[in-house]
């Protein structure tokens, strides 16, 4: 599997897993789908980056690198727009980021060099 | 009457001892080790001004049948070029009509003396890989070399891997008149190496196969060294020559996948051994890469051991994120 392709997946999926555990807050339940949502597309973005950074750079340690700070990017804003749960939502979502980014570059393939 | 001298009569002795190389363009320069095939000498080629190593095979009975037969097993076994195949540069009869061979001289160290000095056994693994591609070419090509052990494999001072001694080598294919062809020596004096009957056990019994100790040299074929080189992995995995005891027995370190792959290739019954000196060489990169291997069915609880083993970070990041988000559900609820 391609090193974007498994960054979109593993974003999507521990986006939304990461949107589900807003379950377990009596306070934002209501809010659940919203969250779920946002969380994925929020996986999805930080996937595909980190996707495209693991295809150009074959570093183990870079690829971790990008995706903690992706992660810790995009789940900062998301803590912005909310105005709190900063702890709650940027933590987590800079370890989703440092999983998915350790993940493409471990799992996913590197494209073949062309015949010269 | 003047009497010798001890040192005198002593380097009488190494001289009368030493092959004659006149009418070649080889000097001597010293004894290198002896074995029961022959001895291996450090000379020099005095034309490239190079060091080479010359084995002289030591055959008390030398035939003019046997000593052409050997100069061809030489020239054949002089094509196998391989980084894993010691050169043979050249081949020759000394002026004493003993059939010697000039190969490349490896500066390094014998794979037991490198299994001595490396505790670690995946690099002893990937030492063994590299014998294995090396034997696994030489069949490709219809050689099998019938005496396999540690003592015969060098590491080379930048780490690679040389196979020697393919003096007793056996041509199963003969590419060049497409006839098979043994060599059948005959039996040397005080051969401490060789168990040697009527000629035909040739190799080092702890390493050889069971059809080569029974002197069945016309059931001999690739699988015979593939037990070998099962002897020589049993070597590294438990720093002794092949015993009664399984690896595991000898060190509980072995892993049951590692002690399958080793028993495969030894067993018995040479139908039950691997087919391919590849087909080892897969096994035992599979298993350096905590992958399945062809040997050993491994049971549910040993596949999930095996995947976290290969996956321990990925384990422990998915283990601190979900560690992570039950904190920050029970301090939500407080």
């Amino acid at each position: 599997m391609s090193k974007p392709l498994i960054g979109v997946i593993l974003g999507a999926v521990l986006g939304a897993i990461d949107g589900l555990t807003a379950w377990f807050t009596p306070a934002v339940r209501d809010q659940l789908a919203g969250i779920v949502f946002g969380s994925t597309v929020k996986g999805i973005i930080a996937g595909i980056a980190i996707g495209f950074f693991a295809k150009k750079f074959h570093s183990l340690p870079l690829g971790i690198v990008f995706g903690l700070l992706v992660g810790a990017f995009l789940a900062f804003l998301i803590a912005l727009m909310q105005g709190g749960y900063y702890f709650q939502i940027v933590l987590p979502g800079t370890l989703v980021g440092l999983i998915v980014g350790f993940a493409t570059q471990k799992y996913g393939n590197s494209p073949s060099p062309a015949n010269s | 009457m003047n009497w010798l001298s001890d040192s005198k009569v002593s380097h009488l002795r190494a001289v009368v001892g030493e092959p004659d190389f006149s009418g070649t363009k080889y000097t001597f320069v010293k004894e290198l080790a002896r074995g029961g095939m022959g001895t291996v000498y450090l000379a020099e080629d005095t034309e490239l001004n190079r060091e080479v190593a010359i084995k002289v095979l030591s055959v008390p009975e030398m035939t003019e049948d046997l000593r052409r037969r050997m100069v061809r097993e030489a020239q054949i076994i002089a094509r196998l070029e391989h980084p894993g195949i010691v050169p043979v540069h050249d081949v020759g009869v000394l002026p004493d009509g003993r059939v010697f061979y000039a190969m490349k001289f490896v500066r390094g160290v014998r794979l037991d003396e490198y299994a001595a000095n490396t505790s670690s056994t995946r690099e002893r693994l990937r030492k063994f890989q590299a014998v294995c591609d090396a034997v696994a070419f030489a069949h490709a090509h219809g050689v099998i070399h019938r005496d396999l052990k540690p003592q015969n494999i060098m590491i080379g001072s930048f780490g690679e891997v040389l196979v020697l001694d393919w003096g007793v080598a056996k041509i199963l294919r003969d590419e060049i008149s497409s006839e098979a062809d043994t060599l059948m020596l005959p039996p040397v004096g005080n051969n401490k190496a060789s168990d040697t009957a009527h000629g035909t056990i040739i190799g080092t019994r702890q390493y050889m196969s069971p059809e080569q100790a029974r002197g069945e040299i016309d059931q001999l074929d690739e699988r015979s060294d593939i037990y070998s080189l099962g002897a020589v992995f049993y070597f590294l995995l438990t720093d002794q020559a092949p015993g009664e005891n399984r690896p595991r027995a000898l060190n509980p370190n072995v892993s049951k996948p590692a002690e399958a792959i080793c028993l495969k290739a030894m067993a018995r019954d040479r139908a039950s051994r691997y087919t391919t000196a590849a087909e080892i060489s897969t096994d035992v990169s599979r298993l350096l890469d905590a992958e399945p291997v062809s040997a050993y069915r491994e049971n549910v609880y040993e596949k999930v051991s095996r995947w976290v083993g290969k996956n321990r970070f990925l384990v422990l990041l998915v283990l601190a994120y979900l560690l992570m988000r039950i904190f920050f559900i029970f301090t939500s609820r407080s």
